[in-house]
């Protein structure tokens, strides 16, 4: 496994603390009392039972979307289409909670199944346009997020819609579709127990499989892996499918554990949070939980600021470009890891040279 | 001492490069105006880094460089050039479809209103190209000239530019024997004009044969400056590698077995319509090494790659054990038995952030012991992969080490180790000591005789005719695509003789080049 060197750990807290400084900064220019909603920013999350479940529950979605992206930027494949992909399992999560038959446990097993099926299906036509036609898949999979939107809310709005339900969402799941709760007075959900153990099985297939293997020596080196006999069209098909995969069943978990129907009219955004998951934990799936933390506790804190003083809960968002430029800026701090390494090359010299 | 004025003085130069790697430690070097200074070193000694430090294509850690007696800092070819100095590099900075006159004009064209003054550029390069001894044709095409006119051309290139101090980085690596000497006769030439001349190189013959001094690096330091004709070959190879070379190979006779490999009339054109293959037809027994000679870019590369399942497109036959495998992928290749060493190790052989035993593993990760059906076991890998280091002797601390901190050698070693324990039928040698320390180079060498007298069948292709005949057991030579000369044995065979046939000169009957395909 890549190591994360105390270079990545060092670089990761100086752009979360210029990332945290900036919001600030915004706040001090924005608002009355920076201070005040400040405090709410940071300690928002864990000042009652409820809004810790609160970041909890956010956290969930991000470790399934920050472990699809990891899945292709391992390989070097820039799909960014984790977004439609969870779109597209909630709407095929919620087609399979409304009709398939309603055996307890099974029915649950069986809509996650779907909404994975649906998800890589999804993933799969941007994947099969790249090896085939070579078509940049970061156009495709992010134009195929638009399509998924709007062809995912005709299927909700034209034929699972709830007219009853007074507001624009589908019909509530019988209950074998539902996960269950894990606190009787919170609603925190199994739904944890389902993504820490992704976290893992995700790693397993990375760097314990014969197809984690290929992606990741793909991600590597192309040309390497296709002199050494690996299917290089097959890998980049079967990755972003996998990735789609663990993205549809975002959806449907979110869906079964949270709302237990379908509800969204606008596209929640995991998926492009699940890229910037995806970059703090360097694409390695066990950082994916930290974070994912992290990203969730960012929302949820804006989210109790908003709350608590009426500012908006977008001022999150110029933290995460922040922390999106700093990260993929390869260049930032590089003077001093090269500082380092000429340190450390001068050393093992023995001292010869000064 | 009688006071001669520098052209370059460099002091105490240090180079790290960001991987860590450490090219120059505190090297001294200067070079006298009006002469021919050969810069030698083994590969991966700091030679090239040296003069890209001079050239201002890399900036040195610490140190100090002055320029006919200027205290200057270049951070920029450009600079470079502004002070006098040109490089001539391995691979020319040409551009293939433009004239040789435009070619060289390219930057600094004369102009009329808007547009290049052909008549004026034209008298330019041939002004230039008279006054400094150096025939170019302007109106030629570069694409199709010979490698030894491009250089040329690159050299006026440079002097026309104001270059005083010309950099020449393993100028003869690419030529023949016969275009090796029409280049010194040009670069005497220009001594005479007031040109300094540094000429990088590692092979001794060529440096005796056309310094006035020499500087010796090893291992990125200074090994000391001598006058070229008060030292001997053996006291400068002493000095390069710090131990006396074993230059002989010992090579047991051949005993050759069934035929393994059996081309015929391979054919292939380029998509740009160039023909780079054409009638090429040999076969290949197990427990034979055959070598390709050639000069580079002579289809070579094209042949390993379509052999290799790399290169999809050509036409005739190629067969393994007598199944037609042409069309087949990397993927069926590999799985048929055959093995290779990519001529560039960085590009195909190595995944150079991956730690070394996955990149050891790469072409069996699937098969046990190493990995089922779905999992794979990194357990096994590394264990094997402790095993391989010790074996051919790769300098890392252990399995996990990044490809990326070896040296070259030692990558090399590791694409070597991988290819060698993949129990192959078929092993396909591209280059495979190219760019590496003589102590790399022995140890794969004889590795390859190993391999050879266990009954691997091996096509061994390179540009180092030292390197063909003393490992080969037949020899075949490419020229413009086609096999043109071929020799049944190497016994009394000179790299004069195989360098008639790289340039054509020299061409073997057909009849004798069917021999080639021995039944």
């Amino acid at each position: 496994m890549r190591r994360f060197s105390a270079y990545e750990w060092v670089r990761t807290a100086v752009t979360i603390g210029i990332a945290l400084a900036l919001g600030y900064l915004v706040l001090v220019f924005t608002v009355d009392d920076p201070n005040g909603a400040f405090k709410w920013f940071l300690w928002g999350p864990l000042s009652r039972m409820r809004r810790i479940v609160e970041l909890i529950d956010y956290t969930i979605p991000l470790i399934f979307a920050g472990l699809a992206v990891s899945i292709v930027f391992q390989a070097e494949i820039f799909n960014i289409g984790a977004e439609g992909q969870l779109f597209m399992g909630a709407v095929g999560a919620t087609f399979a909670a409304l009709y398939f038959p309603q055996i307890p446990v099974i029915h649950v097993i069986l809509v996650a199944a779907f909404a994975m099926l649906v998800g890589g299906a999804w993933a799969s036509i941007p994947a099969y346009m790249k090896a085939k036609w070579n078509a940049s898949e970061l156009v495709s999979s992010l134009m195929m997020n638009y399509v998924a939107f709007f062809l995912g809310l005709y299927f909700i709005n034209y034929h699972m819609r709830d007219l009853k339900a007074g507001y624009l969402v589908s019909y509530k799941f019988p209950e074998t579709a539902w996960l269950p709760r894990i606190l009787k007075r919170y609603n925190l959900h199994a739904g944890v127990f389902i993504a820490v153990g992704f976290v893992f099985l995700v790693w397993f297939f990375l760097y314990r499989t014969r197809f984690g293997y290929e992606i990741r020596m793909m991600g590597f080196n192309k040309n390497f892996a296709m002199f050494s006999g690996i299917k290089v069209n097959n890998v980049v098909l079967y990755a972003q499918i996998v990735s789609g995969m663990v993205a549809g069943l975002a959806g449907a978990v979110e869906l079964m554990g949270l709302y237990k129907r379908f509800v969204w009219q606008v596209s929640p955004g995991y998926g492009f949070d699940g890229i910037i998951v995806a970059l703090l934990a360097r694409n390695n799936p066990l950082l994916v939980l930290p974070a994912a933390f992290l990203v969730g506790y960012f929302r949820t804190g804006a989210y109790v600021m908003s709350r608590m003083t009426g500012i908006a809960p977008e001022i999150v968002t110029t933290l995460q470009a922040v922390i999106i430029l700093l990260i993929t800026a390869e260049a930032f701090l590089e003077f001093w890891k090269r500082r380092k390494i000429i340190r450390e090359a001068m050393k093992a010299e023995g001292g010869d040279v000064q | 001492m009688k006071e001669v004025a520098l052209a370059v003085e460099m002091k105490e130069i240090v180079k790290v490069y960001p991987n860590g790697v450490v090219a120059n430690r505190g090297v001294d070097f200067s070079v006298e105006e009006g002469e021919i200074h050969a810069l030698v070193g083994e590969n991966g000694a700091g030679k090239t880094t040296l003069m890209k430090i001079l050239f201002g294509m890399e900036q040195p850690t610490s140190g100090q460089i002055k320029i006919f007696g200027k205290d200057v800092r270049i951070h920029s070819p450009h600079d470079a050039i502004t002070l006098g100095i040109g490089m001539v590099h391995q691979h020319f900075m040409l551009v293939p479809s433009l004239t040789v006159a435009e070619n060289v004009i390219l930057g600094i064209e004369p102009r009329r209103g808007w547009s290049i003054d052909r008549e004026k550029a034209r008298k330019m390069v041939e002004e230039a190209s008279e006054k400094f001894g150096l025939p170019i044709p302007p109106d030629e095409v570069v694409r199709d000239l010979p490698v030894g006119i491009k250089q040329r051309v690159e050299i006026v290139k440079a002097l026309i530019r104001g270059a005083k101090i010309l950099i020449l980085d393993e100028p003869t690596a690419v030529l023949t024997p016969q275009e090796t000497e029409e280049l010194f006769e040009s670069l005497r030439n220009l001594t005479e004009k007031g040109v300094t001349i540094i000429f990088i190189s590692h092979k001794l013959k060529e440096v005796k044969a056309i310094s006035h001094r020499l500087t010796i690096l090893r291992d990125g330091r200074h090994m000391g400056t001598f006058v070229t004709d008060e030292i001997t070959e053996e006291e400068i190879s002493k000095r390069m590698v710090g131990r006396e070379v074993e230059l002989v190979i010992e090579r047991p006779e051949p005993k050759p077995g069934e035929v393994v490999l059996r081309v015929e009339e391979l054919g292939y054109v380029r998509d740009d319509g160039v023909r780079m293959l054409n009638g090429v037809s040999f076969s290949l027994r197990s427990g034979e090494i055959l070598g390709v000679a050639g000069v580079e870019g002579n289809g070579q590369r094209e042949l390993v790659e379509i052999l290799t399942g790399l290169r999809s497109g050509a036409t005739g036959s190629v067969k393994l054990h007598g199944e037609e495998i042409l069309g087949l992928d990397a993927y069926g290749i590999r799985r048929r038995s055959v093995s290779h060493i990519p001529e560039d190790r960085v590009e195909f052989g190595v995944a150079l952030k991956a730690p070394i035993w996955e990149n050891v593993v790469s072409d069996r990760y699937w098969k046990p012991p190493f990995g089922g059906k779905i999992r794979i076991f990194p357990k096994v890998m590394k264990a094997f992969t402790a095993k391989a280091i010790e074996e051919f002797s790769i300098k890392a601390d252990n399995p996990d080490t990044p490809v990326m901190m070896l040296s070259g050698g030692n990558m090399q070693k590791v694409v070597v180790a991988r290819e060698f324990t993949s129990n192959a039928k078929l092993l396909i040698a591209d280059q495979p000591t190219r760019g590496i320390d003589v102590g790399s180079t022995e140890f794969v060498r004889k590795k390859l005789i190993e391999a050879r007298d266990s009954g691997l069948a091996i096509l061994l292709v390179s540009a180092d005719l030292q390197e063909i005949l003393q490992l080969s057991d037949r020899i075949v030579v490419m020229y413009k695509g086609e096999i043109v000369g071929y020799f049944p044995q190497n016994r009394g065979l000179t790299e004069e003789e195989l360098g008639y046939y790289m340039l054509g000169v020299k061409r073997h009957e057909p009849s004798r080049l069917k021999e080639a395909i021995v039944a």
